[in-house]
């Protein structure tokens, strides 16, 4: 069908693409001022990919895709499971799968994109719209097994991006408010159980959130030097490849997890200000784009793209100035990583699936 | 194509098999979505806001905190040679392990004293020492760190482990190996809180190291040189990335002693195994060839911080090893006494040269027999014999004749009862008793008994080893004392006092003390054969004779040997006085002196036959015939 790939390449939604390569561009600038390396190189890569992804998610009506979610489940649920079962171990815990030619993929990435859509499924074949308590058991053990095999990892933070969709899709679906209230309820109670599970690794990021100078050296070293870079940078910023913390490397990760730290101190408040005006137009234009869906299924997957991207904004961001716990969760298009990156654009390309579809198929 | 409707309020319904179709689906969610994002935005940008905005200032001082590091460059102190140039004290290259108290952390006290093999309780006392100090003090924790303490603080200390610890490369003193002149040399040692108050050090700083004793001590502002600094930016495993400044360390001065090497060198081994003290002087000009006080301590451990366990054992030793016996050491004379009692008598008028009396072993005086040290008594003696044989009972009597303030006054005269102003810290008094004297010190005055005691070298008389060193460098310089001194500064020789003696009454004790050792007198043993060596014995007690009968055979409570000699009668070059605690007899200090004079005059013989050492490889401190000097004295 010729005609449709000549439509999709026209009416994709450029000015959400043009802003996401701005913020993908000054990603890769920051991780050459960080790493003086070929990182950027690969980042440049994974763009490319990340675009052709987005581009072969566009085309595929995302109908279809819907119909396929109990295989894409499934596959996804394996994935998770191959993770913890033949994964590589970094930092204490299994993320990675490893690829040939030195590469690694992360299972967990994959399952943001179906989750997304699982959850924009499960809503919209919902004959209500109000969410019985049925509904909300069953759609919670959806996401809770991936959530699950995920947190075994362990990667609380990733954990957390599907519980956002969730609440997501249960804020769209209509949910009552006593209900809401129970679910609350039942999470106070479950949270001093699940501080008797949590790794001490994890209980340190929390007790450091709380107070960062509890433990300088160790869990609040990263905060701190964060921290430090961030204000180090001041309204200006100290320039490219000239911010202390950055290049003495005393900010740890400076080009994945805490990449805006580094941003912040090289470019100062006011490129976090043009960073985040950024970001706020990405949003906005998904936004845009779930209000002009043709229904209710593609109004879903926008929001659940959207949902998922503030959340990972917020905690990544948050967490580079001392106000979120320390997660690993990456910068969405700006932290160095090839599976975020692809996952981000495939979600991109979700988006753009449904505007292409809004007149209808 | 057709132009395609923005508005989809106008399109017609499209239902697919999955989906319902109601446009005004989540359009409140969406609104709500979209003020949750706003306050997203502002409750980040407000921590920026925060950060970079309102405390723009506090943090780039941390950023620099971080990276602007200020290391010391220690000066290597100056070397100490020897009045040939040859080096007594060197310096080595070694690493000092410092901890920045700005990253100071309480909880690494532990594992660092650990991992360095430090006494905990001692590091964390030096740890509060500097609680009170400015923060940018660093705290010097070890100095010369082995190879495998040096891996353990490179493999330690980023910014994520011990940051504190700081490696400074340093100049570290190396002593002579066991004791070798140990009190004469000295040690360094971090500078003490008392030290830091006290207006001699006023301008030094906490953790300086500064000269602890002897010439260290004496000489530390030449030592010392001028520390450097180097400010670095570094990176987070503290790996210097640019130096910013450099301000050079200005080494500090070699300083040139006039001890001879070779004459310390055997008059260390005549003192091995003893204790006790050896001077040499060279009575024309003060000069001191040579300065031991035995046992020594070996200045090396004193370098490297001594731990608290090391220096307790030194303290609490019985034999004082830390004690510089050569001018601390506070002991009756003896019969080393008697030549300047006989001086005085002369002097005084009290006694001329034909005075004679009986020894029949013993005397009475004042109700109270005195025995002299041979049974048989000496029979017929004059001033010749009594200071040859050394007769008590001849002395009794002209002590009695001269009286004690006369004899006070010789005393005094060659320099005993006050210190001899030797360049060296720590030099004692010891007592000239005098009627004054007692009054001053008891409140009573002086019984004419007591002079019998004063006249042998006894009763409440004490002086130093050095003091009778110099004492009789003035004498046999014929009544010129020069000040004595163990640096030769370029300076003149200085005199320090003089004293009018009549050159016969003089010459006549001198030739007595001649007579002592080459006359079958009581220091026969320190006889040379080619060398008119003069000298005098002394056996002081330690106690009453009532006392000493109780304690009989006791280690501690046997009469302590001393010796003065010099050499030679007609043209005195060198004054050596040695004390051998519980040596029994001075005969047995004789050898001591004998020895070290033998190797002066040994070495001067050698120099004149292969003439003098250039001055050249003097300053380049070639290495010294010392080992045949050592071989021929201990052939003997």
């Amino acid at each position: 069908m010729p005609a449709v790939r000549y439509r999709v390449f026209r009416d994709l939604d450029w000015p959400l693409l043009l802003v996401a390569l701005a913020i993908c561009a000054l990603g890769i600038l920051q991780i050459y001022s960080a790493t003086h390396g070929t990182p950027w190189m690969k980042q440049a890569l994974w763009l490319g990919g990340g675009l052709f992804l987005m581009w072969l998610l566009a085309r595929v009506d995302y109908h279809t895709l819907l119909s396929q979610v109990p295989v894409l489940y499934g596959i996804t649920l394996a994935l998770l499971v191959l993770t913890l079962v033949a994964g590589s171990y970094t930092g204490g815990s299994k993320r990675w799968i490893a690829l040939p030619l030195g590469f690694r993929f992360q299972a967990a990435e994959v399952a943001k994109v179906v989750i997304v859509l699982l959850v924009a499924r499960y809503l919209s074949e919902l004959r209500s719209d109000r969410l019985e308590w049925g509904d909300l058991v069953k759609l919670g053990l959806l996401v809770g097994v991936p959530a699950g095999l995920v947190l075994a990892e362990p990667d609380l933070g990733t954990t957390l991006t599907y519980v956002s969709v969730l609440a997501m899709g249960i804020f769209f679906g209509g949910v009552q408010w006593r209900h809401l209230l129970v679910i609350v309820l039942i999470t106070l109670v479950l949270l001093p159980c699940g501080w008797y599970l949590a790794k001490d690794y994890q209980k340190a990021r929390v007790l450091t959130f709380l107070d960062p100078m509890r433990d300088p050296m160790r869990s609040g070293y990263q905060v701190i030097q964060s921290k430090i870079a961030v204000g180090a940078g001041g309204i200006w910023g100290k320039g490219v490849a000239r911010g202390s913390q950055t290049q003495l490397r005393f900010l740890p990760v400076a080009y994945t997890d805490f990449v805006i730290s580094a941003f912040a101190e090289e470019h100062g408040f006011v490129g976090i200000l043009v960073l985040f005006g950024l970001y706020f137009l990405l949003l906005m234009q998904i936004v845009q784009n779930a209000q002009r869906a043709p229904d209710r299924a593609g109004m879903l997957i926008c929001m659940g793209v959207a949902t998922l991207l503030l959340f990972h904004l917020l905690v990544n961001a948050g967490m580079a100035v001392g106000r979120m716990p320390t997660t690993g969760i990456p910068l969405p298009l700006m932290s160095y990583g090839g599976s975020s990156m692809m996952s981000v654009f495939a979600m991109l390309g979700l988006v753009n699936n449904v505007r292409l579809r809004r007149f209808g198929t | 194509m057709a132009r395609i409707p923005e508005d989809r309020e106008h399109e017609a319904p499209i239902v697919s098999h999955l989906v319902r179709n109601d446009t005004n689906f989540g359009a409140v969610q969406v609104a709500i979505f979209q003020y949750l994002t706003v306050a997203v935005f502002i409750f980040l940008l407000a921590g920026y806001w925060d950060l970079q905005v309102r405390n723009e200032s506090l943090y780039n001082t941390k950023a620099l905190q971080n990276q602007i590091k200020s290391l010391p460059m220690p000066a290597p102190r100056g070397r100490i040679l020897d009045r040939d140039g040859r080096v007594i004290v060197d310096n080595h290259a070694s690493y000092r392990l410092v901890l920045s108290r700005e990253n100071l952390r309480e909880e690494h006290i532990v594992p660092i004293a650990e991992g360095l093999d430090l006494d905990v309780d001692d590091l964390e006392t030096l740890v509060r020492r500097y609680d009170k100090r400015p923060s940018y003090y660093t705290i010097p924790v070890k100095e010369e760190l082995t190879p495998a303490e040096l891996a353990f603080v490179e493999a330690h200390r980023n910014a994520q482990m011990f940051p504190e610890m700081e490696l400074i490369k340093s100049q570290f003193r190396l002593y002579p190996q066991g004791g070798f002149a140990a009190h004469l040399i000295g040690y360094v040692g971090e500078i003490s809180d008392a030290e830091l108050n006290s207006p001699e050090w006023a301008s030094h700083n906490p953790g300086d190291l500064i000269g602890k004793m002897g010439v260290e001590r004496a000489y530390n502002e030449i030592l010392t040189g001028v520390d450097g600094q180097r400010q670095v930016v570094v990176d987070n495993r503290m790996n210097t990335r640019q130096v910013l400044g450099v301000k050079p360390a200005v080494p500090g001065k070699d300083l040139r002693l006039t001890i001879d090497l070779d004459l310390q060198t055997v008059a260390e081994l005549a003192m091995e195994g003893r204790r006790g003290a050896v001077v040499a002087i060279v009575p024309a000009t003060g000069e001191v060839l040579a300065l031991v006080s035995t046992p020594g301590y070996d200045a090396n451990h004193f370098v490297g911080r001594i731990n608290s366990r090391e220096w307790k054992a030194l303290t609490e030793d019985p034999n004082k090893p830390l004690f510089n016996r050569a001018l601390q050491s506070q002991l009756a004379p003896g019969s080393t006494f008697k030549p300047i009692v006989a001086l005085a008598a002369l002097e005084s008028g009290a006694i001329d040269e034909n005075f004679e009396i009986h020894c029949a072993g013993g005397a009475t005086f004042f109700g109270r027999y005195f025995k002299c040290h041979q049974k048989g008594g000496h029979g017929a003696v004059t001033l010749h014999k009594g200071i040859t044989h050394s007769c008590d009972v001849y002395f009794y009597n002209v002590g009695l004749r001269t009286g004690i303030d006369n004899i006070a006054k010789y005393a005094e005269m060659v320099g005993y009862g006050r210190k001899t102003g030797i360049d060296l810290p720590g030099e004692k008094e010891g007592v000239v008793p005098s009627t004054a004297w007692k009054i001053r010190t008891f409140r009573e005055k002086w019984y004419e008994g007591e002079t019998v005691s004063v006249a042998i070298g006894q009763g409440a008389t004490t002086i130093t080893p050095l003091q009778l060193a110099y004492a009789f460098s003035g004498l046999v310089n014929k009544g010129v004392w020069m000040r004595p001194h163990v640096v030769n500064d370029g300076r003149k020789p200085q005199v320090d006092h003089t004293a009018e003696i009549n050159p016969v009454n003089l010459g006549k004790v001198l030739d007595g003390m001649c007579g002592v050792v080459n006359e079958g007198g009581t220091g026969a043993a320190a006889r040379l054969p080619d060398i008119m060596l003069c000298g005098k014995t002394g056996s002081s007690q330690r106690a009453s004779n009532d006392f000493l009968k109780t304690r009989k055979g006791e280690e501690e409570f046997k009469d302590d040997a001393w010796f003065v000699g010099f050499a030679s009668r007609d043209n005195p070059e060198i004054v050596v006085a040695a004390l051998f605690e519980n040596g029994v007899h001075g005969n047995f200090a004789a050898p001591i002196v004998r020895d070290v004079i033998k190797a002066y005059y040994d070495k001067q013989r050698r120099q004149q036959q292969t003439g003098p050492l250039p001055s050249l490889s003097a300053a380049l401190s070639l290495a010294g015939p010392a080992p045949a000097t050592l071989a021929g004295t201990r052939a003997r």
